[in-house]
């Protein structure tokens, strides 16, 4: 299964990825506007910038075993056929029990105060947006089995 | 000291309806020209760091920025241009020799956008490069006066070394310290996989380079950096590098604040300090010198790779081609005023060297006069700006062509013109390894095969359109060029006709 | 009536137990048997419910589809009296027999009635730990209410939070010296008690009630207070009184193996009705957290089902928030205490050696799970930089080599 895979030596810690994400799933259709409201649309992934001039970007493995979804108290959390996992935004009670068990820290809260993950923007429909905007191929959409 | 008379060159114009203040600008401006004022909730820029890179530019995702260059002028004056008068201005303040990047960019004639390419219509069909096939490749290297055969039909004479190229295109000399390992990196597999070679400048060759040594040209320079046995075996060429087009009459000059740890060990030179080679090779003080060079390459390598000898367009530069055409080269290499460099003095770039486009025309002249153009191929470099620059200089007798502005241009440079400052933000002409990320090679080969490509494809499609279906027969066909807009003078010496003669 | 497998219990674990086997089994046949008659739906939502947070449809725990989609049979509103171990058959109390092959106990667990004086007459007396009881204190609440809760646990603080603002008066009596006794310590019990008394509650600690009479409670300080609605949430207790029957080994809660499989052969155990081996405070207990209980119920149907597979990475879990204050706890809190101030928001690790044991966060933390993985990995925390990792959760503390793993390598 296609997951996104990070090419660390290839990040420059522009951040380019978590503004095009934000507005690929904020469902608006122009970038300026998404970002001119008063609250700001809400990245899905997340760069970190570290010491020594390391940067990279962090989302959802989409795990084999998810510990999100085995933990979720609601049902909120699922994973579908194609092993991609979603949040059901209107189940979704905000208790933060996944965010807990999360080994890489790959969730976090959205401007409704529920929780947001990378979901491979199959809900965007199109591919994922962080990796058709990374200008240095950091982050790339492919299979590594 | 006192008032800084210099006013910024560019100005940052920021369309703040459409900035969203994602910092992007901020984080890949090497200048630091970007920053967020938190307490103004915006961008702002300070315009005097700003060396029009466009990289602020390319990345910004609502293309929310533009670089300008600022109407704030001085009194016209066609004689004192503002430029003229701030270079005095930073002199006075410095004390020093001016430097520049990149190649000579003041108003002197292009002889490539004078020059007419002809087609063919009625009498001598064209040729459709899609349906045909069309040779565009190329054997640089001394050919033999003529051909025995034995009786089995085998060649019997002993043919020089030659190198093979796929298309008459060839990358020419940026050394590793001048620009990036990644962009070195990225020439060597692009060489590689379209058939052709680069050249690895002055700096040395990378270690981990060696494995594209069937495309690599080796470069022996006056300061001999980097040069070894391993060095000289691993090249498919071994090129002497005489002069240059963008500083004739000078050696190479890298800056200290270039030379890291790995620069100092390819080059075998200390860190930090200016790199700078010498004048003149300092064991060639005649032709006979040169001779003797020529042939101590070819013994410590076993006579198995070509020699080429690279020397910029000067004043007499027929008179010099044929001294080195009997010198035992087995190739020339002419470089333009045009060409690029890492850093050079700005007069010399600016005023010292001819344009290649008369020199090219002049060598090949003279060595067909002297009948002995086939004992050496002609390269030639110094702003070959496109696919009909090359179908030109071939036409006016080269063998193939050098190009390395382009090839920059093609990885992302946008010629803002101050390599010599390392802070290259596209991660071509710099160091600094935080720059030197932002050149992935794997994004740099594609594009540079997609340019070799699409040239080679050009070319067909004009070589076709003349009539022509090989190289071979476009060679020094001066016939196939027309001249507008020259004078008596440059159509005599180009050995060309004008248009409508 | 014979099924394949059969299982007791339609929370969590059950729910795990139902999706294990049919990971590994497609045809074989499943009951589930349940106590209460509603589809499956979160037990913690009850408050949230009550809260009037979520509605009654939202707190399904799986879509309606679910045991359709699993093909499995359930008997919803039905208990079980009896277990024989031996003939491998379950009696329900509407008189059916049902022989099993393979049965999961995942019955959970059940709360802690205390014995005081007069709490069998009391009226308006609740336990708050499935929906009936929630309905049945929604029906009788209003913003007259006064409301009084015996314990600070997390059942009595979610309980609490419920209906703060939906009552006049709201009190919460506990014997221990702190709140949140079994997941906080003192000083950061004591922080988020001040926050909780700023949004109006109030609480009587060290106190205990010693007897009921009339809708009134009086207290062992001497207090009395009136209620309209008393909720005892002093504690839960593992459901294990139909084990206890069927003789099968008991401690504090079923005693499983790895595999969840009990001291009887083909009868396993999972979720809050177990004991189970807490791998951060290296010891036995009875821990009834949810995601454990769903990845022991799963566990067990997978070895159900014939598939050997071990859970032995349990350790208490927990995320809560009150009324606007987020809570991150994990592990075990007794260890070399390392304490990173960050603003108002409290952060605080324990250690053994190089090791993390458990950790409080108590503010608007994010990444916390990178935390936890450490106790779940048992990373040596020499090996990384715990300094950095301390101050921010991240994956940057971790090598090279160790982020290629979790960030490119085949996942």
């Amino acid at each position: 299964m296609k997951r996104v895979y990070v090419n660390e030596e290839w990040c420059l810690g522009c951040h380019l990825c978590e503004y095009e994400c934000a507005f690929a799933n904020s469902g608006e259709t122009n970038i300026v506007k998404a970002f001119k409201r008063d609250r700001k649309p809400i990245p899905r992934l997340h760069v970190e910038d570290a010491e020594n001039g390391i940067h990279f970007a962090v989302s959802c493995r989409q795990c084999e075993v998810p510990y999100c979804v085995l933990g979720c108290i609601t049902g909120a959390l699922s994973k579908d056929e194609k092993g991609i996992i979603h949040i059901d935004e209107n189940k979704c009670i905000g208790c933060r029990t996944c965010m807990l068990m999360c080994p890489y820290g790959a969730l976090t809260i959205n401007n409704n105060k529920t929780v947001t993950k990378c979901e491979l923007c199959t809900n965007n429909n199109q591919e994922p947006a962080c990796v058709q905007n990374c200008p240095n191929n950091a982050i790339v959409f492919e299979e590594r089995e | 000291m006192g008032i800084n008379l210099l006013y910024p060159k560019y100005e940052v114009i920021r369309n703040f309806d459409r900035c969203i203040e994602c910092r992007v600008c901020e984080r890949q401006c090497a200048n630091e020209v970007h920053s967020y004022d938190p307490e103004l909730k915006r961008m702002v820029a300070d315009e005097s760091k700003c060396v029009d890179c466009q990289r602020c530019v390319a990345l910004c995702p609502t293309r929310a920025l533009k670089i300008v260059e600022t109407d704030n002028t001085f009194k016209k004056n066609v004689n004192w241009k503002q430029q003229t008068i701030e270079e005095v201005y930073r002199q006075a303040e410095s004390g020093g020799v001016l430097l520049s990047s990149m190649g000579n960019p003041q108003e002197y004639p292009v002889y490539w956008d004078k020059m007419l390419i002809n087609a063919s219509q009625v009498t001598n069909p064209s040729i459709d490069p899609l349906r045909e096939p069309m040779e565009t490749k190329v054997f640089l290297g001394k050919k033999p006066k003529n051909i025995e055969l034995d009786e089995a039909g085998n060649v019997k004479t002993i043919l020089e070394p030659q190198i093979e190229l796929e298309l008459p295109i060839m990358f020419s000399a940026m050394s590793y310290g001048s620009i990036s390992e990644n962009a070195h990196k990225a020439l060597a597999r692009a060489a590689t996989k379209m058939g052709t070679c680069y050249n690895t400048g002055e700096g040395g060759l990378n270690k981990e380079l060696y494995q594209y040594g069937e495309h690599t040209i080796v470069q022996v320079a006056s300061g001999r950096f980097g040069v070894h046995p391993d060095y000289l075996m691993a090249g498919k060429a071994i090129e002497i590098k005489m002069g240059q087009g963008a500083k004739p009459g000078i050696g190479g000059h890298l800056p200290g604040r270039k030379i890291g740890e790995k620069v100092s060990q390819t080059r075998m030179i200390p860190q930090g300090s200016d790199a700078i080679s010498p004048a003149p090779h300092h064991d060639i003080y005649s032709i006979e010198d040169l001779r003797q060079l020529i042939f101590s390459l070819k013994e410590a390598t076993n006579y198995s790779k070509p020699v080429i000898v690279k020397i910029a367009a000067v004043h007499n530069v027929a008179a010099i081609a044929s001294g080195i055409a009997r010198s035992g080269a087995d190739i020339i290499a002419i470089d333009g005023f045009r060409g690029g460099t890492g850093a050079a003095p700005t007069r010399i770039r600016d005023n010292v060297g001819i344009p290649i486009e008369l020199a090219l025309a002049a060598v090949d002249q003279r060595l067909r006069e002297e009948k002995i153009r086939n004992d050496i191929s002609i390269v030639v470099g110094g702003s070959i700006r496109s696919a009909s620059d090359v179908v030109k200089a071939i036409a006016l007798g080269a063998d193939a062509c050098y190009i390395g502005t382009a090839a920059l241009l093609a990885i992302g440079c946008h010629l803002c013109r101050k390599c010599q400052t390392g802070k290259c933000n596209w991660g071509i002409a710099t160091q600094r390894e935080d720059l030197v990320k932002r050149l992935n090679p794997d994004i740099a080969t594609k594009r540079l095969e997609n340019l070799l490509t699409a040239w080679n494809h050009e070319i067909q499609e004009m070589m076709g359109g003349m009539g022509i279906n090989s190289i071979e027969a476009l060679k020094g066909n001066r016939l196939m060029l027309r001249g507008i807009g020259l004078s008596a003078k440059e159509l005599e010496i180009l050995q060309i006709k004008h248009a409508g003669e | 009536m014979k099924k394949k497998y059969v299982i007791i219990g339609n929370s969590a674990a059950g729910i795990g137990g139902v999706t294990g086997i049919r990971k590994e089994d497609k045809a074989g046949s499943i009951l589930l048997i349940s106590n209460e008659k509603y589809h499956t739906y979160s037990r913690p939502l009850i408050s949230y419910w009550l809260q009037g947070k979520v509605t009654r449809e939202n707190m399904s725990y799986r879509d309606d589809r679910f045991y359709e989609d699993n093909q499995c049979e359930t008997r919803l509103g039905v208990a079980v009296t009896n277990i024989d171990a031996n003939q491998k058959q379950l009696i329900l109390d509407n008189g059916e027999t049902v022989e099993y092959e393979k049965l999961l106990i995942s019955t959970g667990s059940v709360p802690f009635v205390p014995p005081i004086k007069g709490q069998k007459e009391a009226q308006n007396c609740f336990t708050f730990t499935t929906m009936k009881a929630a309905e049945g204190i929604k029906a009788i609440l209003n913003d007259q209410s006064r409301v009084v809760i015996l314990g600070a646990g997390l059942i009595g603080l979610k309980a609490a939070e419920a209906m703060i603002n939906q009552c006049k008066s709201l009190h919460v009596i506990d014997l221990a010296d702190k709140i949140l006794p079994s997941i906080l310590d003192l000083e950061t019990a004591e922080y988020v008690k001040t926050y909780l008394e700023e949004k109006g509650m109030v609480f009587h600690l060290q106190t205990q009630i010693d007897k009921i009479e009339d809708q009134k409670t009086f207290l062992s300080d001497d207090a009395i207070l009136d209620y309209d609605i008393l909720v005892l949430a002093v504690g839960t207790r593992p459901a294990t009184s139909l084990a206890e029957k069927a003789e099968l080994k008991t401690a504090r809660g079923i005693v499983t193996d790895t595999q969840q499989l009990t001291s009887k052969a083909d009868i396993y155990a999972a979720g809050d009705c177990t004991m189970s081996y807490d791998m951060s405070a290296e010891m036995d207990k009875n821990m009834a957290i949810l995601p454990n209980a769903y990845m022991q119920g799963e566990v067990a149907g997978l070895n159900m089902a014939g598939k050997a597979t071990i859970f032995e990475k349990a350790f208490p879990i927990n995320s809560l928030g009150l009324l606007g204050m987020h809570i991150f706890t994990a592990g075990d809190l007794n260890g070399e205490c390392k304490s990173v101030t960050d603003g108002d928001d409290i952060k605080k690790f324990y250690f053994k050696e190089n090791y993390l044991k458990g950790f409080v966060l108590i503010g608007d933390f994010v990444r916390p799970g990178i935390y936890a993985n450490l106790i779940r990995q048992q990373t040596d925390c020499s090996t990384i930089d715990m300094e950095t990792m301390m101050k921010t959760p991240q994956l940057a503390a971790f090598s090279h080599n160790e982020r290629f793993k979790k960030l490119s390598a085949a996942h």
